[in-house]
């Protein structure tokens, strides 16, 4: 069982196989909802080689893939560690891509209708749709090596904006080689979509400031219209899930690593297993930062169309499901950690060297997507987070409710209209997908965010507020 | 005959799971109740093509794994849905197990087929293919 040992901080014990505690942050409330799968999957992380600490789950965790959506777990290849695609998920890189407008809510007059009409028909996404691009086997080798900056190269954004992204838009280490040619097949009409499920496009009005000097620098106002992005890397990323969950699962047993559970399949770092992996993975990542950056440029496109006078500005780009190498003073001593979020977002404090300069006084801007029906956050990383979580804070509101039971809870239609009453239009792919995605079926994203503040992971910044919403 | 079709909760994903006399019924209801992601009514999707899939794996679970992960591929590369799928499974005792399954479909359209979500790849979740009721079940979380 989970102990409070301080407000918002709850202990899950070592016991049994477990080598370090759990750890998570959360509000009495949030633990009273939490699905005890969290206890048993951080409990499992805790017992995998190497980790470092303990196994920490974030405000807004949830019963994932092996680790725990909302799971963070670092791990020392000098102490056998291991890395595990179940520690990053199918979607490798889902992230948010947040850009400001130099505009009011009121400056969109009645063009908001026909500008949420024209992002749904000019940005693909659903089920099976695919994008304009189509790359040639090299091209997409390319793409994978260099990321973001690949898609700025031809013309999708601008070079300025690539100091917005994590990693300056480009995931060094990148393996194309050890991406199979299925995930690749799967990624050749797939860049440029935004996909389906809880992947949207937002356009939202910061309604709240609650940090005015860190808003002021990351260039937010109270009432600006601000749009944002939520995707992944697409069927690249999936495939190498797939491929890599056999890959893991067959090397385990190899190196002699006893799991409690075979979904926490993995490998050392210091295997070539684990090494292709990582190389794998980090292409991915080229790959979601190479979507995002694509989506974004087909954004501004239809917005420069429909409201020429608008500027569009990446406040920034951050990815929620990655094992970055990382370097973390633990015990008083640097050291060089693979770092696991899934479903959580890296959280830099002030003054770190990964930060943009016009960020560095301020920490890492950290994108929580709201749902369609509440709210959005940025966040801004903390210097405490360093010690706390290995610099890491939520992702998003965290499901609470199944899909299933969301859709015998909610029609898709009704729900799209008592939204539209309340001031939010959305334009919805699937009817029925957005009743899977209705905002009763998430936790409360406001706690999440508070609590996140609270727990000292990373502090409230501005709060958006969705005026419109294209759903995958 | 084709196997039952069921879906489960999951916090986040969704479970598929195949009721039937035998594995390869089983193996068929768990593909039906995949397909079913794609397109909410089997009978929308009209019989005006056929596929074939094969794969192998150490044993009947992995086996499972590895189907869906074909028709996910099958469906991801090539907009390809099966409505209705024949099963055909060898799995010697000590050996890999093999499968081999006949399909008729057609392209998704999403004019006519009701989809909700996109799966990515089954997972080791739930997986189960076991004996059960007097028939068998086979059964794991899609991740979506």
């Amino acid at each position: 069982m989970f102990r409070e040992i301080s407000p918002n901080v709850w202990e899950l014990p070592k016991t049994g196989r477990m080598r370090v505690p759990g750890r998570l942050y959360a509000s009495r409330r949030l633990v009273e909802g939490l699905d005890e799968k969290v206890r048993e999957q951080l409990a499992g992380v805790a017992s995998l080689p190497g980790i470092v600490d303990a196994a920490y789950a974030m405000p807004d965790a949830h019963w994932g893939y092996g680790f725990p959506i909302g799971g963070v777990a670092a791990f020392d290849p000098d102490q056998e560690g291991i890395v595990s695609a179940g520690g990053v998920g199918f979607d490798i890189s889902c992230g948010v891509r947040t850009y400001r407008t130099d505009l009011k809510e009121a400056d969109l007059g009645d063009r908001l209708e026909p500008l949420a009409h024209d992002l749904y028909r000019s940005v693909p996404a659903g089920v099976g749709s695919e994008g304009a691009l189509r790359l040639s086997k090299k091209e997409l080798d390319e793409l994978l090596v260099h990321g973001a900056r690949w898609a700025v190269a031809r013309g999708f954004g601008e070079e300025s904006e690539l100091d917005f992204v994590e990693e300056r838009g480009r995931m060094r280490g990148a393996d194309p080689t050890k991406v199979s040619d299925r995930a690749k097949e799967r990624q050749l009409g797939e860049i440029g979509t935004l996909g389906s499920g809880n992947h949207y496009l937002e356009l939202q009005i910061a309604d709240r400031i609650f940090d005015a000097p860190a808003a002021q620098l990351f260039g937010i106002a109270e009432g600006d219209l601000l749009v944002s992005i939520h995707c992944g890397s697409r069927g690249l990323g999936h495939q190498i899930g797939t491929d890599y969950l056999k890959v893991l699962g067959a090397a385990g047993s190899r190196y002699g690593i006893s799991l409690p559970d075979r979904e926490l399949a993995c490998a050392p770092i210091r295997s070539v297993e684990g090494q292709n992996y990582l190389g794998a993975m980090r292409a991915a990542i080229n790959c979601a930062l190479a979507n995002r950056q694509v989506v974004g440029s087909l954004v501004r496109e239809t917005l420069a169309r429909r409201i020429p006078e608008a500027r569009l500005s990446l406040l920034y780009d951050v990815s929620h499901n990655t094992c970055k190498e990382e370097t973390h003073v633990v015990e008083g001593r640097p050291r060089r950690l693979f770092v696991h979020r899934k479903g959580a977002t890296r959280a830099f404090g002030p003054g770190h060297p990964d930060l943009p300069e016009r960020y560095r006084g301020v920490g890492q801007p950290v994108l929580v997507g709201g749902t369609m029906g509440t709210c959005s956050f940025v966040l801004a990383g903390t210097a405490d987070g360093a010690a706390l979580s290995f610099s890491s804070s939520c992702h998003g509101a965290g499901r609470q409710m199944s899909r299933m039971q969301a859709k015998r809870t909610w029609r898709g239609a009704a729900l799209i209209t008592e939204l539209g009453s309340r001031g939010i239009l959305i334009k919805a792919h699937s009817a029925s997908g957005a009743a899977e995605e209705a905002p009763g079926a998430y936790k409360d994203v406001e706690e999440v965010a508070r609590v996140a503040e609270e727990a000292g992971l990373s502090r409230r910044v501005a709060r958006l507020r969705p005026i419109a919403c294209v759903k995958g | 005959m084709a196997g039952v079709a069921e879906h489960f909760e999951h916090g986040a994903d969704v479970g598929v799971r195949g009721r039937g006399a035998t594995p390869a019924e089983a193996f068929a209801g768990a593909a039906a109740a995949l397909g079913s992601l794609w397109a909410a009514d089997a009978s929308s999707v009209r019989p005006q093509l056929t596929r074939s899939v094969v794969c192998e794996a150490e044993d009947l679970e992995r086996l499972l794994v590895a189907f869906l992960d074909e028709l996910i591929f099958l469906f991801a590369t090539r907009r390809i849905l099966l409505a209705s799928l024949d099963v055909e499974i060898d799995a010697p005792p000590g050996g890999p197990a093999r499968l081999v399954a006949r399909g008729t479909g057609e392209r998704y359209d999403p004019a006519r087929h009701e989809s909700t979500v996109e799966p990515k790849g089954a997972t080791f979740t739930t997986l189960r293919v076991a004996p059960e009721s007097g028939g068998w079940v086979a059964q794991c979380v899609v991740d979506v």
